[in-house]
């Protein structure tokens, strides 16, 4: 772990990602770190592969992470985490959600979800920590939680305080979603610790 | 969401471009939607003290934003890249006028295409129409730079072009904010026949003035502190601006630098004395060789495009193996099943394309959240190119193919398309009589940009009510005789008037209306899912054929089918994902057996 890294948020348009990427990066700027978030709008909100670029530590340029770049990885759907290997490199740190989306050729029934697809990843050299965060996030009461659990779990990955986290989601989750949201991201730390 | 609890905020580039304007004392702003340019001017109608408006397209956004000027306030208007073609008419005469109140226009280029028809680098523009363009790099220098563009507008009687890309309107960093400026025009009505008003006389003397300016703020790009240059080893020396600046600094920390914030006009003798100091130059830009080719135009020998992709966009790892051919280095990618966007569950365009799907006919479309019924299974797009294209296109085939091509082509256009640049076509199908058919997709909103209200929504960009266009009666107004409005979620009603009505020898237009699940109004009423009754499907699919994200196919084996009471050679059944659906009820419309129904039916 230190003060400086690329994470790379990938999903489906409307898991949260952007508001993960978000709380992730006030709290690294609460920290005094120096953070460059990039985020692609428009077309993305449709179901279709959605990713969020996050850089901090150090003097950060440029906003985007190069291919093989990418220290930690967070995926909110299994084989979308597959489809960013080429952001991975050898010794890189994956947080997979392993509930599946299906894709439209598959939820029609022209192709099928492949199988034992995390194998692509825990056979290279890459750290998995695979959860499934939409149970989890079913547990505490709120589905729509999984983003905040995944940022739970990424928070053991990052130089930054517990509750540094915790006064974030204070300041920026309106204030009916801010106890389930907190209680997501515990339960994201408590498995992490697993 | 965006104040932090020190001083600095942590902005988009977008929202830092609406601090900007705020700062600049901007008083009138009016933009059309376009990504990625859509929240500059969401983010300033929540400022006090400035009128924004959503204008029906950006021509007439820009022409308000030049009335304003005119009268003497600091004005804006806002567009995507493409919105500048449309804009551009206004754009090239308005560099002869000049302004009386700082007149900015922000353009935002979409390299890559994330969410465009093509990657045009309206860098070109600036060249073309002789107006100064700014570039900023990132959200803070976006602020600062449009504050600069107004300064420069009222300096040099100009309108100012701010360019954006993707990766400026999109990207979040730390911002100050700064000191609320404004300017020393006065608002009041100046009638000044020779400035204003633009006929051969006059122009011809605006013309030497433009000349004039363009010299003088060439001059002014030598000592603008803005253009600069970050002296360090001479071996290599990089020109760049915008995004490309941050990735040649991220690569190349040691080089030499000269980072241009204004790239048109360009600074002659700054370009040349650094060129003289530095062993081997490279001009690192996105898209065009644009800084390449004016700077080989002043004899200066360097590498640009030899090297740097001239397609989409770049990226630290793109920028150095262009130049030092070290690749970094990913694992290989994975054949997967791919992840296109989709329609939303319960979208009322996907009833509409279903119906469209069995008529057969070349569809002749539009842009919005409808060109997704290009995708598979609905495939029921064959034409796509401009906002407005699909209308003006359908009459254009009907001409050449004549009685041959009857009932066997359609247009279908958005609400806010239409509003933009619909009904002139519409008007031509009229006035040069053809047998055309026009679908308006009216989803009461502007939904691929992210739900803006447009003038058939009765609100304004605040929320406020605001008068709401009659489709019907402006398209009987301009002289359409026939026009059937339907409910497309009613898949079997939408078919028959669809035969009907695309079969119809003379021009015809059909409004299909349902309002888009993500307004708010949709997004609080409480909606009954669909379920499957799993007793009564026997597989035959007729549903999965709309594509709906919340209904999926469950392949079973012959034991499985034994066991749930199927038919042995069953192959799956169907599966509604409830907490998905959004109870618009097509498939249950769609399928023969009974086997999906209400919730609460059950
Ligand atoms: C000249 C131009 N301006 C803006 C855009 C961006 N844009 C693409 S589709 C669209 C809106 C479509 O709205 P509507 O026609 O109502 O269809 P919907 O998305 O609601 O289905 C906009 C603003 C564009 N492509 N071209
Ligand atoms: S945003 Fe609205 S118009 Fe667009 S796909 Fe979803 S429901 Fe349809
Ligand atoms: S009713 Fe059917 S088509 Fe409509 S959203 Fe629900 S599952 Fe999809």
């Amino acid at each position: 772990m230190n003060g400086k890294g690329n994470i790379l948020f990938c999903g489906v348009g409307g898991q949260g990602i952007l508001l993960a990427s978000e709380v992730t990066a006030y709290s690294l700027l609460a920290a005094g770190m120096e953070v460059r978030k990039s985020e692609v709008h428009g077309m993305a909100q449709r179901g279709g592969s959605v990713t969020a670029h996050l850089r901090y530590g150090g003097k950060v340029y440029s906003p985007l992470i190069s291919p093989g770049e990418a220290d930690i990885v967070v995926a909110f759907e299994m084989m979308e985490a597959v489809r960013y290997l080429p952001y991975m490199h050898s010794g890189s740190k994956i947080i997979v959600n392993t509930h599946k989306i299906y894709p439209p050729v598959v939820a029609t029934g022209k192709m099928v979800y492949p199988e034992n697809v995390l194998d692509e990843l825990t056979s290279r050299d890459i750290h998995v920590r695979e959860l499934n965060a939409f149970d989890i996030a079913n547990g505490v009461g709120e589905v729509r939680a999984v983003n905040i659990v995944m940022v739970g779990v990424l928070s053991t990955y990052l130089p930054v305080d517990e509750q540094v986290y915790v006064d974030v989601m204070h300041e920026r989750i309106p204030e009916r979603f801010r106890d389930v949201n907190i209680r997501a991201f515990q339960e994201g730390r408590k498995t992490a610790a697993l | 969401m965006s104040k932090k609890s020190t001083d600095k905020l942590w902005l988009s580039g977008n929202e830092a471009l609406a601090l900007g304007a705020y700062e600049a004392g901007v008083k009138v702003a009016s933009g059309y939607p376009g990504t990625p340019s859509t929240e500059i001017m969401e983010n300033l109608s929540k400022y006090d003290g400035v009128y924004t408006e959503w204008a029906p397209n950006e021509k007439v956004g820009l022409e308000v934003a030049l009335g304003a000027s005119f009268v003497g306030v600091r004005a804006l208007a806002t567009m995507k890249h493409v919105g500048m073609n449309v804009a551009a008419d206004p754009l090239f005469t308005s560099a002869y006028t000049g302004i009386r109140g700082g007149l900015v226009i922000i353009n935002a280029d979409d390299p890559e295409m994330h969410s465009s028809q093509n990657e045009q680098d309206n860098r070109n523009y600036a060249f073309a129409a002789k107006l100064p363009m700014l570039e900023p790099c990132d959200p803070q220098e976006a602020k600062e730079f449009l504050k600069t563009a107004y300064w420069l507008s009222e300096g040099y009687d100009t309108p100012v072009i701010v360019r954006t890309t993707t990766r400026i309107a999109h990207v979040k960093g730390q911002v100050s904010p700064g000191e609320k400026t404004s300017s020393s025009v006065k608002p009041e009505i100046v009638k000044d026949a020779a400035k204003f008003v633009m006929l051969p006389a006059n122009a011809r003397n605006r013309r030497k003035f433009v000349t004039e300016r363009m010299k003088k703020l060439s001059e002014f790009a030598e000592t603008f502190p803005e253009n600069r240059i970050e002296w360090g080893d001479g071996t290599r020396g990089f020109i760049t601006s915008g995004i490309s600046y941050l990735y040649v600094k991220e690569v190349f920390p040691e080089a030499s630098v000269l980072k241009l914030g204004m790239v048109w006009p360009l600074p002659e003798k700054m370009i040349r004395s650094f060129a003289e100091q530095v062993d081997e130059l490279f001009i690192v830009e996105e898209l065009d060789p644009f800084l390449e080719l004016h700077i080989k135009a002043m004899g200066i020998r360097c590498h640009g495009k030899d090297l740097i992709p001239a397609e989409g966009e770049l990226n630290p790892g793109i920028v150095k193996k262009a130049i030092t051919g070290e690749e970094s280095s990913g694992f290989a990618p994975v054949a997967l099943p791919p992840r296109p966007p989709n329609m939303c569950p319960g979208c009322p365009h996907r009833g509409l394309f279903y119906a469209l799907a069995k008529q057969k006919v070349f569809v002749a479309g539009d842009i919005g959240c409808y060109t997704l019924g290009f995708l598979p299974p609905l495939s029921s797009m064959d034409s796509c190119v401009c906002m407005g294209a699909g209308v003006s296109a359908v009459h254009g085939m009907a001409k050449a193919l004549g009685e041959e091509g009857m009932g066997k082509e359609v247009a279908v256009i958005g609400d806010s398309t239409f509003a933009h640049s619909g009904i002139t076509g519409l008007l031509n199908i009229v006035y040069n009589d053809s047998y055309s058919t026009v679908i308006i997709l009216d989803n009461r909103i502007t939904a691929m940009t992210g739900q803006q209200p447009n003038p058939g929504s009765g609100t304004n960009i605040k929320g406020e009510p605001a008068q709401m266009l009659n489709f019907e009666e402006l398209c009987r107004a301009i002289g359409v005789r026939n026009v059937v409005t339907f409910n497309p979620h009613k898949i079997n009603e939408a078919r028959k008037i669809l035969k009907e009505e695309i079969n119809r020898p003379e021009p015809s237009v059909v409004i299909s209306r349902a309002p888009c699940v993500l307004i708010p109004s949709e997004k609080k009423r409480v909606k009954v899912p669909y379920r499957t009754r799993l007793e009564n499907c026997t597989g035959c699919m007729a549903c999965l054929g709309l594509g709906c994200p919340a209904i999926h196919w469950v392949p079973i084996t012959p034991e499985e089918a034994a066991k749930l009471g199927f038919k042995e050679k069953q192959k799956g059944h169907s599966q509604i994902s409830v907490e998905l659906c959004n109870g618009c009820g097509q498939c249950a419309e769609l399928c023969k057996f009974d086997a999906i129904g209400k919730e609460e039916d059950r």
